[in-house]
C-alpha cells in the first residue's frame, strides 16, 4: 500500500519508539489528537504518557526541554507545530543544543530532533510558511535534513533520531498527503548527508529539495532539456560530492528553492561550486526561489511560490 | 508613566487580586547583626557548621584572589562574588554529587563541593575550553547565555523524571535572568511536568546598571511561584544557615516532583564583572550598609554565641585556602599543551569533510603564513 509522507513520519517514530526505549515524543498537541497534521497519531496509545507528551504552549521550553532530555541521556524528538512558531526557539538551538557537545569537549552532547513542518502552499495564516531553513543550516553544530518523498521521509527521520548530533528535520507539509510511494515496513536509514540523484541528465544539473523537488520534477518534464536533478535531502552538512561530480559532468546548473533569494542556501551551493570546480562551468548559474519578502497570505502566496514554468524557464535559459 | 487614576481602587467592585494579597516573607535564622533564635537552628554537626565557614572562606578568597590576577592581565574578565558567600555556600551545601549545577559562573565554591577542581573554574576563566568538560564530569555547566539554560534546566528533570533518578537539578541565576521569557518557559513546564528542579535566583539587586526595581514591579520573584503553580521562598541570601537549611528542604520538595523558586537576597558589592565599573550607576551610600551586612562575619558571631569559634582557626583556614588556590594556579599554568584539533573535532560526533577541509587550511594558513601565528601570539592570552 502506497503511502504518504504523514503516514512515513507516523511509521518511522512508532519503530525508533518501539526499538529504543529512550525516545521520548512531545510537542504542542502530539498526543491526545496526534498532532495537528496527524503525524503522532496513535503513539500514546501505544507508548503511553510518559514517552508521548503535550507540551505548554511553550516552543522555548520545548527545544530547551529537548536538550536536557538529551544531555540526561535521552533521545527526544520534539515537535514544532509549523516552522513559522521556530524563531522564539531558535536561541535554544543555536545556543546550546548545537554546541553542547563542543562546549564540553564531547562530556555531554545533544542528540535531539526537532521536527516541524515547513513551507508555503497550504493556504495558511500568517506564519504558517515559512522556509528558513538557510537560516538553520548557518548554525554550527546543527544538522538540517529536509526529506521530499514518503520513502525517505522515514528513513531520513530513523537516521535522524539515531543521530548522535541535534537534527532540525524540516517536513515539506505541501507534500505531506498529495504524494505516495511505498514504504517498507523494513528497518532500514537513508543516511543524513547523502543527496539522491533523482533523474540522470547530461545537459544541466539542478539541484532541489522538499516540497520544491516534485515542481522541480514537473518543471524537467516540461521541456526538452536533458537535466540530472538532485534532490539535496539534507541541507547541512551538504553532500558537496554529488554536487560538485554533476556539475563537472554538466557544466550548467540551476538550484530551485522556495525560501527568500538573498542569502538563501542557494547562495553556499553556487558559492561552494565556485570554490571547486567553475572552470567547468559553461553558463553562470541561476537560482530560483521565493522572493525577499514574506510569505504572502493564502490569497496571494502563489505569486511568491516558485512554480514549474518559472523553473523551466531557468533551466532552458542555462541549458541554451 | 502616568497611571490611570479616573477610578480609585477602592471604588473597584470586582475582585481583584494584586500582590499585596500575598505578602512575601523573608526567611531568615541568623538576623543581620548575628542574632538568631536557638530552636531554629538546623540540626549539624559541629564539622558542618565549620564546613560552612571554611567554604565561605574559600568562595572570599577565591574572589579576591581573581580579581587581583585579573587585574595582574593573568585571568580573563571574571564576575566577583564577593557578597554572595553565604548564599552561594548555603545553596550549594545541600546539594548531592549525582544531582545538576547548571550555574551563571558565580558559584565557585558550590562547584567545588561538587568535585570540580579549582583549576578547572582556573581555566575556564581563562578561557580554555576544556573546563567545560571537567565541570560536565561533575554534572555542572556554567550557562552565559543569562536566562538562556533554564530550560535545559527542565529537561534534565524531566529526564530525571522519565529514568527514575534520585537527584535533583539546580539553576543558579541572577535577578536578571527573571525578566526573560526562557525563565517563564522553564519554570511553567517544569511545574507541569512535576520536574525535579530548583530555580535559584541570586537576587543580588543589580544586573550590570540596571536595578530590581527596573527589574520587575513584583516585590519578589519568590511570588512568582504562586503563578506557576510550584513553590517558592525568599530567604535572607547572606544568612548562611538560613539559604543552607531552606535549600536543603527545597531538595526534598524537587524529588517529591515539586518544582522550587528560590529566591536568595543578597548584594552585588563588587562590579558585575572586571569590565564593569558600578560607580558609574550606584551611590556608595547604597554599597556602605551591605557592607556592614558582611555574611561571613555575620556567621563569625553565630559561630561564637554557639561556642563554635574555638573549632575555627581563621588564620590557618586562610592560609590553608590560600595554598590551596597557589596549587591550582600553577596547575591552571601547567596545563596545556593545546592543538587546533579541538576547534572543529568536537563540534560533532564525526568530523564532516567540509570541517575537515577547514580544519587542514587553518593548518595550511598557520604553516606557510609566517605572520600569522604572530598575530594570534601577540593577542594577550586571559
Amino acid at each position: 500500500m502506497p503511502e504518504t509522507i504523514i503516514n512515513a513520519i507516523n511509521m518511522a517514530l512508532t519503530e525508533e519508539m518501539e526499538r529504543d526505549e529512550r525516545v521520548v515524543v512531545f510537542g504542542e498537541d502530539v498526543a491526545e489528537t496526534g498532532g495537528v497534521f496527524r503525524a503522532t497519531e496513535g503513539l500514546k496509545d501505544k507508548f503511553g504518557g510518559t514517552r508521548v507528551v503535550d507540551t505548554p504552549l511553550s516552543e522555548i521550553a520545548i527545544a530547551g526541554g529537548a536538550v536536557g532530555l538529551a544531555v540526561f541521556g535521552l533521545r527526544p524528538v520534539a515537535e514544532i507545530q509549523f516552522s513559522g512558531f521556530l524563531p522564539p526557539a531558535f536561541d535554544q538551538l543555536v545556543t546550546h543544543a548545537s554546541r553542547m557537545r563542543w562546549r564540553t569537549r564531547g562530556e555531554w552532547s545533544a542528540p535531539m530532533v526537532v521536527r516541524t513542518p515547513y513551507g508555503a502552499g497550504i493556504r495558511a495564516l500568517e506564519h504558517h510558511s515559512e522556509s528558513l531553513e538557510g537560516a538553520y543550516a548557518h548554525i554550527p553544530g546543527l544538522k538540517v535534513v529536509i526529506p521530499s518523498t514518503p520513502y525517505d521521509s522515514k528513513g531520513l527521520l530513523k537516521a535522524s533520531i539515531r543521530d548522535p548530533d541535534p537534527v532540525l528535520f524540516m517536513e515539506p507539509k505541501h507534500v505531506y498527503r498529495s504524494i505516495r510511494e511505498d514504504v517498507p515496513d523494513d528497518d532500514y536509514e537513508v543516511p543524513i548527508g547523502e543527496a539522491a540523484v533523482r533523474q540522470e541528465g547530461e545537459e544541466v544539473t539542478v539541484i532541489s529539495w522538499g516540497a520544491m523537488m516534485h515542481k522541480t520534477l514537473e518543471a524537467v518534464e516540461k521541456i526538452d532539456v536533458d537535466a540530472e536533478v538532485i534532490d539535496l535531502r539534507t541541507i547541512s552538512p551538504m553532500d558537496r560530492e554529488t554536487i560538485l561530480e554533476s556539475v563537472k559532468k554538466t557544466g550548467r546548473c540551476v538550484v530551485v528553492h522556495e525560501a527568500p533569494k538573498s542569502g538563501g542556501w542557494a547562495s553556499e551551493i553556487i558559492a561552494t561550486i565556485n570554490d571547486e570546480v567553475l572552470m567547468y562551468l559553461e553558463a553562470p548559474i541561476e537560482r530560483v526561489t521565493g522572493f525577499d519578502i514574506p510569505v504572502p497570505l493564502l490569497s496571494m502566496e502563489d505569486y511568491y511560490i516558485p512554480h514549474p514554468p518559472r523553473i523551466a524557464e531557468a533551466i532552458e535559459r542555462v541549458a541554451d | 508613566m502616568t497611571k490611570n487614576t479616573s477610578q480609585r481602587a477602592d471604588d473597584l467592585d470586582a475582585p481583584w487580586i494584586t500582590q499585596d494579597d500575598l505578602p512575601v516573607k523573608k526567611y531568615q535564622i541568623i538576623d543581620e547583626n548575628g542574632e538568631y533564635d536557638s530552636e531554629a537552628v538546623p540540626d549539624l554537626t559541629t564539622k558542618e557548621f565549620v564546613d560552612l565557614y571554611r567554604w565561605m572562606l574559600v568562595e572570599k578568597r577565591y574572589a579576591e584572589r581573581m580579581i587581583n590576577l585579573q587585574r595582574r592581565g593573568e585571568m580573563g574578565t571574571v564576575g566577583s562574588s564577593r557578597g554572595h558567600e553565604a548564599s552561594i555556600v548555603g545553596s550549594g551545601y545541600a546539594l548531592n554529587d549525582e544531582d545538576y549545577l547548571l550555574a551563571m559562573g558565580r558559584e565557585t565554591s558550590a562547584m567545588l563541593m561538587k568535585g570540580v577542581s579549582l583549576r578547572d573554574i582556573l581555566l575556564f576563566w581563562r578561557g580554555i575550553d576544556d573546563a567545560q568538560k571537567f565541570l560536565a564530569q561533575r554534572n555542572c555547566m556554567i550557562g552565559i547565555s543569562v536566562g538562556g539554560y533554564l530550560p535545559v534546566v527542565t529537561g534534565i528533570g524531566w529526564g530525571m523524571n522519565i529514568t527514575d533518578t534520585d537527584a535533583v537539578v539546580t539553576a543558579h541565576f541572577g535577578d536578571g535572568a527573571t525578566s526573560t521569557g526562557a525563565f517563564h518557559e522553564a519554570v511553567n513546564f517544569a511545574g507541569v511536568l512535576d520536574a525535579p528542579a530548583i530555580f535559584y535566583c541570586q537576587n543580588n539587586q543589580w544586573a550590570i546598571s540596571t536595578p530590581f526595581e527596573k527589574q520587575t514591579n513584583a516585590n519578589s520573584i519568590a511570588q512568582r511561584a504562586v503563578g506557576y503553580g510550584v513553590h517558592g521562598i525568599r530567604v535572607d541570601g547572606n544568612d548562611v544557615l538560613a539559604t543552607y537549611h531552606a535549600m536543603s528542604e527545597a531538595r526534598e520538595l524537587a524529588m517529591q516532583g515539586n518544582p522550587v523558586v528560590f529566591e536568595g537576597l543578597t548584594y552585588r558589592r563588587e562590579g558585575h564583572s572586571t569590565s564593569d565599573d558600578p560607580t558609574q550607576y550606584r551611590d556608595r551610600d547604597e554599597v556602605e550598609p551591605w557592607l556592614d551586612r558582611d555574611p561571613i562575619e555575620r556567621y563569625e558571631t553565630f559561630l561564637q554565641s554557639e561556642g563554635l569559634w574555638d573549632e575555627v582557626d581563621k588564620e590557618a583556614m586562610v592560609a590553608e585556602v590560600d595554598e590551596e588556590f597557589d596549587a591550582a594556579i600553577e596547575a591552571a599554568n601547567a596545563y596545556g599543551p593545546r592543538d587546533i584539533d579541538e576547534l572543529f573535532v568536537y563540534l560533532y560526533e564525526e568530523l564532516p569533510s567540509e570541517l575537515e577541509a577547514q580544519l587542514r587550511e587553518l593548518e595550511r594558513s598557520l604553516d606557510e603564513l609566517d605572520e600569522l601565528e604572530e598575530y594570534i601570539e601577540r593577542r594577550p592570552k586571559g
